[in-house]
């Protein structure tokens, strides 16, 4: 209650971080639809999210698909109200619109931490994320996409499906309520069968009507597990990514910039200027574009330029920056998101020190996106996670006006947060508007991918904890990091950002552990290495801190990890303490542990979803191979079964890929990984067998995209640790331990 | 000099320098985007042909160097009359991104054509130089076990 009414007056709160000076917005404004910005060639749009015409019906899923299927859960949702199969429909992504503004994301920002949320806390925070209508938040993050598009689009399913039956009473003369809809049909009591694609316009003519949601009792494909909607394409190689837009006369294009992200005092590119295909070569100021015939000879081209390159604002190497994330902790801090009891009245028994790396994303597709530029027009086709964001700022970029922009967001290969930024986008329409008429797709190789990212920030935590008969008492974490949101949300909104951001210690503070003295400090370093939101962001590490560290409590207790968990979290979130049963009886962790066997538990609650994981690693004589992962998971409503467990085992193998091989290191200022071979991933022979089960006691529908990542480091880190009693406390593991 | 290909049974004439890729042969002159540009180092197998049926990395082999005929994900079935081994992808829902899928579906197409019950550790061996970001290696692992089971059948 205190916390909440914290909130200043003049500073809105966004994703927990305090946007000083920002606009202070009516009760009207707040609730204010904005218009809907579908309008079809031909057909009717009956609202923001579904179109019919007489070839079919559309469903607008206004989220980008990076493989998480979205676009096949929030086209299920309106198809459960409208009365239609999914494999009647097309789904698009749509235009970037305030309609389709993402208050979930925003909702996150109210400053209490989930898991202890009251209903009427859980509906505020509903209210504050009607502000992102006012931010143009059209994203795609932070774990939201269905739990914003929960009630909405069922809501524009069911309104639709009554403007339909309206419509097909008129036309039958009969009473609304005598009509039925099934399967895209309105179906009268006499037989009478009318398509929506027949009705459609009609119905567009009639208002809106409230509508009352059916039942969870009476759904015929929320719930169940759906053929997604992309699958024949990506078997098939029909998919269309960003990098297959293909265009008539299209030239295909690279970009070569500063490794330091820095300015470029010059450049020699005479010998690439004659080489086979080149056509141009674009200065951009701190690097260069090269265009031709075919991507491969402009990549060669672009290898053939030499650079005077100006250095790096941010310190040169990883030692010198890890030198300064130490230094945060000698300052203030920047938040203390959880301050319960009194830490400094008990003696810490146990302290230690945790650190990891900075972090690429490295998507299978590189950044890319195709622009066209006319002069007063300019249309890109791009895969990006912020449709709004991509059209606002190449707007700008290339003196134009947001409305002369159109965007079309392609499917894309992998986000995982790289392309919540717009930096590719913007590079993209600065070499269209060099050359006009001329459509253009701009390429980065893999090497100008990785080592141009925006990383998960490198962190260093400091822990000390205390036990006393079997229990923790006392728990206080320090977190010094580079802000990613900080960061972020300057590039989004262009203005400089400060206040606590929690995100600094996600997956520390917020945890479910009834511990009497727990205090979590974030303290954030003076460190400009471009970073940015990484799958899971804070948690992504902030859970390898957290977990670890209780992990090492309860060994200090000498008590089994699991139960001391259990004991500490069931007095504090029920449906955390279901997911860690889950597991325990999943995994038969109360068998003996053959010998060579090691077993890990970890438990993490990120974007309102509890996720515990046990890992069981094996030492084979070659190398230490992770054989078993299971998996229980919490996302309140489980909306297709199927595509949450893939997005477990992904977010797990994620979370493991990075744990094992990932690091971002810097010498004279640029990053030391080119390619896969110095950035690697579990492969198939890594890939250990993931059971998952998912789990249905929380109180609200939550995400499941990022929450399977933060347990993955830990619980393997644990399993590491039972097996050779040596406690990982950095990452990359492979630094330490030798995997097959 | 223009060049000519046999790419999924047809010919296509490609004026082109010889050195350029087999991928970007694909992709940007014939429009082929099936294929995959992931890494260009052939680190990760996104962008895996078949010629004269060996599964190839379309990134290393130059199109002066092209020794027969090629074969594309657009080659071995369509959404219309998708192959076995697609279906199999269908079936078991494997795609998330789906970007690496054309050059896991290839690579396990030459597996199932030289092998046509392979056992875990086969899997292991033949797939190991495919990455997947997304983490679709379980089902990628049970679709090819129930492709090998379909084409036994046939």
């Amino acid at each position: 209650m205190s916390r909440i009414g914290k909130i200043a007056r003049r500073t809105f709160l966004f994703g927990a971080i305090a946007v000083t000076g920002g606009a202070a917005f009516g009760y009207y404004k707040m609730v204010e639809t904005p218009p809907n910005p579908l309008l079809p060639d031909t057909g009717a749009a009956l609202n923001a999210y579904v179109i019919i015409d007489t070839s079919g019906i559309t469903i607008v899923a206004p989220r980008a698909e990076m493989g998480q299927g979205v676009q096949t859960t929030l086209a299920a949702l309106v198809a459960e109200e409208l009365d239609v199969t999914l494999d009647q429909i097309t789904v698009i992504h749509g235009p970037p619109a305030k309609a389709y503004f993402n208050q979930a994301l925003l909702g996150n920002a109210i400053p209490v931490i989930e898991y202890q949320r009251k209903p009427w806390v859980h509906d505020a925070a509903e209210f504050v994320g009607n502000a992102a209508k006012f931010l143009n938040l059209q994203v795609t993050g932070g774990s939201t996409s269905t739990r914003d598009a929960y009630v909405k689009m069922r809501e524009a399913g069911a309104q639709a499906r009554q403007m339909l039956i309206e419509a097909a009473a008129k036309r039958l003369n009969v009473a609304a309520n005598s009509l039925r809809t099934e399967a895209g049909t309105v179906i009268a009591a006499d037989g009478t069968t009318i398509p929506y694609t027949d009705l459609a316009t009609d119905a567009a003519a009639l208002p809106a009507r409230n509508v009352t949601l059916r039942d969870r009792s009476d759904w015929k494909i929320l719930g169940t597990s759906q053929p997604r909607t992309d699958m024949v394409a990506k078997s098939t190689g029909t998919a269309t990514y960003g990098v297959d837009v293909r265009l008539p006369d299209m030239r295909f294009a690279t970009v070569k910039m500063n490794p330091k992200r820095s300015g470029m005092r010059g450049f020699d590119a005479s010998e690439a200027l004659l080489m086979e295909g080149v056509e141009k070569i674009i200065d951009l100021g701190d690097g260069v574009a090269v265009v031709a015939t075919n991507t491969w000879l402009a990549m060669q081209a672009a290898d053939a330029i030499t650079f005077d390159w100006e250095d790096a604002t941010y310190p040169a190497d990883t030692e010198a920056q890890f030198a300064i994330i130490e230094q945060a902790f000698n300052g203030e801090p920047n938040s203390t998101a959880r301050d319960e009891g009194d830490v400094e009245s008990v003696p810490a028994a146990i302290t230690a020190e945790y650190r990891v790396p900075f972090l690429a994303h490295a998507t299978m597709e590189p950044m890319t996106t195709t622009a066209l530029f006319t002069g007063s027009a300019l249309e890109l086709w791009s895969p990006n996670q912020g449709p709004i964001l991509v059209r606002d700022w190449c707007a700008k970029a290339v003196g134009l006006e947001p409305e002369q922009v159109t965007v079309h967001t392609t499917l894309m290969g992998g986000g995982f947060g790289r392309r919540g930024e717009y930096d590719f986008a913007v590079l993209a329409a600065r070499v269209a508007r060099e050359m006009p008429d001329t459509p253009v797709q701009v390429t980065w190789s893999r090497e100008e991918d990785m080592r141009h990212d925006f990383y998960r920030p490198a962190a260093i935590a400091r822990l000390s904890g205390t036990v006393q008969d079997g229990k923790a008492v006392m728990l206080s974490a320090d977190v010094a990091a580079p802000s990613c949101s900080h960061q972020a949300m300057e590039r989004w909104l262009g203005r400089s950002m400060g206040g606590p951001d929690t995100e600094l210690v996600a997956g520390v503070y917020d945890q479910p552990y009834a511990i009497p003295n727990y205090r979590v400090r974030g303290y954030k370093a003076d460190l400009d290495v471009p970073v940015g939101f990484w799958r899971s962001v804070g948690a992504s590490y902030g859970g390898f801190f957290f977990d670890s560290f209780i992990d090492e409590m309860a060994h200090a207790a000498g008590r089994d990890p699991l139960e001391f968990r259990l004991d500490l979290i069931t007095p504090e979130h029920a449906p955390s303490a279901k997911v860690l049963e889950a597991v325990r009886d999943m995994s038969n962790w109360n068998s003996p542990l053959p010998s060579g066997v090691g077993r890990g538990v970890a438990f993490s609650y990120s974007f309102g979803t509890p996720v515990a994981q046990v890992i069981e690693v094996r030492d084979t004589g070659r190398g230490i191979k992770i054989e078993n992962v299971w998996i229980a998971c919490d996302p309140g409503v489980a909306l297709d079964p199927h595509n949450i467990r893939a997005q477990m085992m992904g977010g797990c193998i994620y979370g493991l890929s990075a744990a094992i091989h990932g690091e971002i290191t810097h010498t004279d200022g640029e990053v030391d990984q080119f390619n896969f071979p110095d950035y690697d991933g579990l492969r198939m022979a890594s890939c250990p067998k993931i059971e998952v089960n998912v789990l249905e006691n929380a109180l609200h529908i939550s995400g499941v995209g990022e929450p399977g990542t933060p347990p993955a480091a830990p619980a393997l880190a644990n399993a590491l640790f039972s097996l050779t009693k040596q406690r990982p406390r950095s990452l990359p593991l492979w630094r330490d331990y030798s995997f097959v | 000099m223009a060049r000519t290909l046999t790419i999924n049974g047809t010919a296509h004439a490609v004026d082109l320098p010889d050195n350029v890729p087999l991928l970007w042969v694909l992709r940007d002159a014939l429009h082929l985007t099936g294929t995959k540009y992931g890494c260009g180092v052939a680190a990760c197998g996104a962008c895996t042909v078949h010629i004269d049926g060996e599964a190839v990395r379309s990134c290393q082999v130059a199109l002066g160097d092209v020794w027969g005929a090629v074969t594309t994900i657009e080659g071995i079935g369509t959404p219309d009359a998708v192959a076995v081994v697609q279906q199999a992808w269908i079936d078991h829902q494997v795609a998330q991104c789906g970007y690496c899928q054309s050059g896991q579906i290839m690579q396990a197409a030459a597996l199932l054509a030289q092998n046509v019950a392979p056992t875990d550790d086969d899997i292991d061996e033949a797939m190991n130089g495919n990455l997947c970001r997304c983490g679709t290696y379980p089902r990628i692992r049970a679709a090819i076990h129930d492709a090998a089971k379909k084409l036994q059948e046939a």
